[in-house]
């Protein structure tokens, strides 16, 4: 209690603490909603996985680190050995969907749009009382659940979380990867991997010539994320072991290239295979007969993003 | 210089590379850096759970999904159907261009229609096939396979490009997350406000690009009925 009450923890870090035990409390609910499941085939190690997130997650500030540590430790354990499943889903059908937008129409634009219309608004105003960007993501979700409701009876709290607990075991452990690979990212800084990269590609690049830093940095992101077939895993190592002690030490804009080195990788997911869910299912939803029909189409543009984003953090840095 | 440390970055550039489960090679890497550069099973939790902690901003999607399904079943989908709909009289590679500018639009909002097997193919091609036959052709199937090629490539580029441009998106999430780990602090609607252009020239790109494909696969593969007129 002591932290809502600190007067020096800022007030969009309290707002914040309350969104992630409401985000444990969801995690909680498809933990629990699991374990009763007879439909779903792991129905155990669905619920340590989502019921130890939702710890983490709801009470990380007043867990020591080395608890935290050993529970996200266990968490991933199930995943690891793929006992987190889906169980029963209660997908919409045709004829709902169809009713609701016959009798909603468009306007279901105004909750879709709300959320990332109250982050921006947020992130620029603090709405006056200092709010931040993901405060206001929640705070769009509030909203526009409050629109939901009023445009249709039938959508009452139970629904959402229903639908929450739908989409979220649709997801799965996957969408920890960011954060596991932030975690990954801190040890290989405390173990120094930074250092001894930076001396090896020194024999490369040579020291102190930013413009030369940012081009490898660059293509490195787009091959890496073509060998690893993620970007988000590229960008952890890349910006450890070269964007950090090649460009950024000499002061370039760390926005910029940060940013940018991120959606260098993305040119890279647009050309590699590796990156089944994006080039090479949707060939096979769409019965394609090339094997490479949608990579092929993909390249010229990635090429030219490439050239453009290096252009940009040269000339902004 | 300790070179074994570098054990953690092989292990997931070839545990990616081979497709191993992606959280087991994490682990792993983890472990493996850990134990060759001396750090203690203690300290490695302990920068595990205090990073986890610091970062669980990145899991802020969770709440959004608290709206993500629910919008579904109250006709997201059908309305954006209806929204594209609205483009009587577009040629096969404006349909992609029109669905290119509305997925980039939606993507900055952290939303998507359905992706491939939702959107794509059951509103998209038919709109491109029916464009198609609403001039009087029948749809060439050579034809076909680069259009569904640029309905994909047009729904990933605008996806990757457009969805940076989200306030609170995981990617700019994890950049903020790296850096602040090498000790810099950069804000969310900062790296939001550069992907503009990027996301602008990206989608801009892929819309010409398609279009001129389109019309020169549409001389190429129904020249003969074409005829003059047509060409224009």
């Amino acid at each position: 209690m002591s932290f809502f009450t600190n007067p020096e923890i800022a007030f969009s870090a309290k707002v914040m603490e309350i969104i992630y035990i409401f985000m444990g409390f969801m995690c909680m609910y498809t933990a629990f909603k699991n374990l009763k499941d007879k439909e779903n085939p792991s129905q155990v190690g669905t619920f340590i996985f989502w019921f130890l997130l939702g710890i983490v997650l709801a009470l990380g500030q007043w867990l020591p680190s080395l608890v935290s540590g050993i529970l996200v430790v266990l968490m991933c354990l199930p995943a690891v050995f793929k006992k987190v499943a889906k169980g029963h889903a209660d997908v919409p059908t045709v004829q709902e969907t169809q009713a609701n937008y016959q009798k909603i129409g468009m306007k279901i634009f105004a909750p879709t749009l709300c959320i990332g219309i109250f982050a921006i608004l947020c992130a620029m105003t603090g709405l006056g009382i200092g709010l931040s960007a993901l405060n206001g993501v929640a705070i769009g979700v509030v909203l526009a659940m409050i629109i939901l409701m009023f445009q249709n009876k039938g959508n009452t709290f139970k629904v959402f979380m229903k639908d929450s607990e739908r989409m979220l075991s649709v997801v799965g452990p996957l969408s920890m990867l960011p954060m596991l690979l932030a975690c990954l990212g801190a040890v290989f800084t405390q173990a120094g991997v930074g250092e001894v990269i930076a001396q090896v590609v020194g024999n490369i690049i040579p020291e102190g010539n930013v413009t030369v830093g940012i081009i490898v940095y660059a293509i490195g992101m787009m091959l890496f994320t073509m060998i690893m077939g993620n970007a988000f895993a590229a960008i952890t190592v890349m910006t450890v072991g070269i964007g950090y002690p090649f460009v950024l030490a000499y002061g370039a804009n760390p926005t910029v290239i940060g940013m940018l080195a991120l959606t260098c990788g993305y040119c890279g997911t647009l050309c590699t295979p590796m990156a089944a869910n994006f080039n090479t299912v949707p060939v096979a939803l769409l019965n394609m007969k090339k094997q490479f029909g949608v990579i092929r189409n993909q390249v010229l543009i990635a090429g030219i993003m490439i050239v453009v984003q290096i252009i940009m953090m040269i000339a902004l840095k | 210089m300790n070179w074994f440390c570098l054990i953690g970055i092989v292990i997931v550039i070839v545990g990616f590379a081979l497709k191993w489960n992606s959280i087991l090679v994490i682990l792993l890497a983890a472990a493996a850096t850990a134990l060759v550069s001396g750090m203690s099973p203690v300290a490695l939790l302990e920068t595990i759970g205090s990073t986890f902690v610091a970062n669980r901003n990145m899991a802020i999607f969770i709440i959004v999904m608290l709206v993500t399904g629910t919008l579904e079943r109250n006709g997201l989908r059908e309305a954006a159907a209806g929204l594209i709909g609205k483009f009587k009289g577009a040629t096969s590679g404006m349909v992609i261009g029109i669905y290119g500018v509305m997925r980039a639009i939606f993507a900055a909002f952290n939303v998507g229609f359905g992706g491939v097997a939702g959107f794509v193919r059951p509103v998209i091609m038919p709109m491109a096939e029916g464009a198609i036959t609403a001039k009087g052709h029948k749809p060439n199937e050579d034809h076909m396979e680069e259009l569904k090629g640029m309905a994909s490539g047009m729904e990933n580029i605008t996806w990757f490009f457009g969805q940076v441009l989200f306030v609170g998106g995981s990617g700019a999430l994890l950049v903020q997350g790296t850096l602040e780990g090498l000790g810099i602090h950069v804000e969310l609607i900062d790296l939001a406000l550069i992907e503009i252009p990027v996301c602008v020239i990206a989608t801009v790109l892929a819309i010409i690009y398609y279009y001129v494909k389109d019309r020169r696969l549409y001389k190429k593969y129904y020249k003969d009925e074409l005829g003059e007129e047509g060409l224009k």
